[in-house]
């Protein structure tokens, strides 16, 4: 039955596990904006991968969290969609790396999402969608990047690693069930990467109002329509964070509260981690979410698009939120590095 | 070079994921599989994924490193006594080498080993960190 924009799955299906990585480094942005003379950044400071990590291993350490929240065997995945900007290999899944790691092959699906920021709820939909039609019982849809500005850009004060996954399964087994989808794409050239490049360009004019906020309202202004929901019938919501100042703004506009909103927000201290930015804001939200909790969830990807999601949260949640280091775990696990360790960490020095 | 990526394609259960052996005639856990049990001599060919949790036996720092490894110099390399019985040598990760002391509980952690080149395969595998949460007894 099809009502509206809003996608349903012919069966009931939600999240049976989820989990997060962040990478330990931290670089703040008193130490970018020193290096580059500026008065100071964005946020506070941004999570930065080690020399031995990249977006399969931080998708690796996200999905054995959220495989020990679901309690089940790896074997029953039908599904592995890895969601990326920065996959290691060009031409190479990530996900067959991934799904190996876990023990998930061979009989499945495994493969990579590229739609900036929101390749990883892309995945989720795609993931929803598979079990939702009963083709499998499990997928795991992940989100995860080691992201990278130019020296010296304005993305360098953000651009962050960091990743999460999360595991759908039929409603039964929820610790949070899907009541609805939705998806808002238009072609928009507000940020970009041309192949063989190493850092991306952005054109100012379309970031901000005709991307971010344009795509994210429209999704998440719908799917409430539709729904006859009220931002006051959600107990949190968690909105694609490339800083903190966009998702204020944007749930602010649609009628969401400072205290809704905190739980998620996670960019102050890892930074963006594009594909993961959103869904780690919302495994932040699940780790403190109580049975009957409403949450609302749109993501961004320049490009561009908003995926936004409604949860009810169920009375399996208390149990599997201790059953692996949650998103706070992860923050509070933190080395400091200068700038020069970082340049190497993330190999900005060319020789 | 090619052969190289041949062997750790195939190593990649044990590399990727701790995949060892159990015996069922004594129930002991072996890592790395070797098809026999070294404790009563029976073949053992039963999968067995290890937990991965362990803690260090013993340590050294390497502060010039072997070719291929020269970008993590430098970094600790352990000895460490699996839960459940095994003994492996691992690099460690996350942990600077004055801060690794012997007993000290690590779990296992799949991350970049070696890349071959610019253009070449990335090999992927365990190392040990410490362990993010205290381990349950
Ligand atoms: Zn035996």
């Amino acid at each position: 039955m099809n009502n509206g924009h809003i996608m349903h799955s012919q069966r009931p299906v939600g999240i049976v596990g989820y989990g997060s990585y962040i990478p330990m480094y931290r670089i703040t942005n008193a130490e970018i904006a020193r290096v580059w003379g500026h008065e100071s950044g964005p946020i506070k400071e941004k999570a930065v991968a080690g020399l031995d990590e990249d977006t399969i291993t931080i998708a690796i350490e996200a999905a054995r969290n959220a495989l020990v929240r679901a309690a089940i065997a790896p074997e029953e995945l039908r599904a592995v969609w890895v969601g990326s900007e920065s996959p290691p290999y060009a031409v190479k899944p990530s996900a067959t790396i991934v799904a190996e790691a876990l023990g998930a092959t061979p009989y499945l699906l495994a493969g990579d999402m590229q739609f900036a920021c929101k390749a990883g709820t892309e995945a989720l939909q795609a993931a929803l969608g598979l079990v939702g039609s009963g083709m499998g019982d499990y997928a795991l849809a992940i989100g995860a990047d080691t992201a990278q500005g130019r020296p010296g850009d304005e993305l360098e004060f953000t651009a962050a690693s960091g990743g999460t996954a999360l595991i759908v399964g039929p409603a039964e087994a929820a610790l949070a069930v899907c009541r609805g989808s939705l998806s808002y794409v238009t072609d928009t050239p507000d940020f970009w990467r041309r192949a063989h490049e190493q850092y991306p360009r952005h054109g100012g004019r379309f970031t901000g109002e005709p991307g971010y906020f344009h795509h994210i309202q429209a999704a998440a202004e719908v799917i409430l329509e539709e729904m006859g929901l009220q931002a006051a019938d959600f107990a949190y919501a968690v909105f694609h964070q490339p800083n903190v100042k966009f998702p204020m703004r944007a749930g602010g506009r649609l009628g969401f509260t400072k205290q809704q909103l905190a739980p998620g927000m996670v960019s102050n201290t890892i930074g963006n981690t594009y594909a993961g930015a959103a869904i780690t804001g919302f495994a932040a939200t699940l780790d403190v979410a109580n049975p009957g909790d409403r949450i609302l969830l749109a993501s961004f990807g320049s490009g561009a698009g908003s995926d936004a999601f409604v949860w009810e949260v169920t009375e399996a949640i208390k149990e599997r939120q201790s059953r692996a280091p949650k998103v706070a775990d992860y923050i509070r696990r933190r080395a400091e590095i200068d700038y020069a360790l970082y340049a190497r960490y993330r190999g900005k020095l060319a020789m | 070079m090619e052969h190289k990526v041949a062997h750790d394609w195939r190593l990649r259960g044990q590399r990727y994921r701790l995949e060892g052996e159990v015996c069922e005639h004594c129930g002991n856990k072996i890592f790395p599989p070797r098809d026999i049990c070294p404790e009563c001599h029976q073949p053992a060919k039963k999968p067995y994924t290890l937990s991965g949790r362990g803690e260090v036996y013993s340590f050294s720092t390497l502060s010039s490193a072997p070719e291929g490894f020269e970008a993590y110099a430098p970094y600790t390399v352990a000895l460490i006594k699996l839960a459940e019985g095994p003994m492996l040598t691992a690099q460690l990760t996350d942990v600077a080498p004055n801060e690794v002391t012997i007993g000290m509980p690590v779990e296992m952690v799949t991350r970049r080993i070696r890349t071959q080149g610019e253009d070449g395969v990335i090999t992927y595998g365990y190392k040990f960190r410490p362990a993010l949460v205290a381990h349950a007894q």
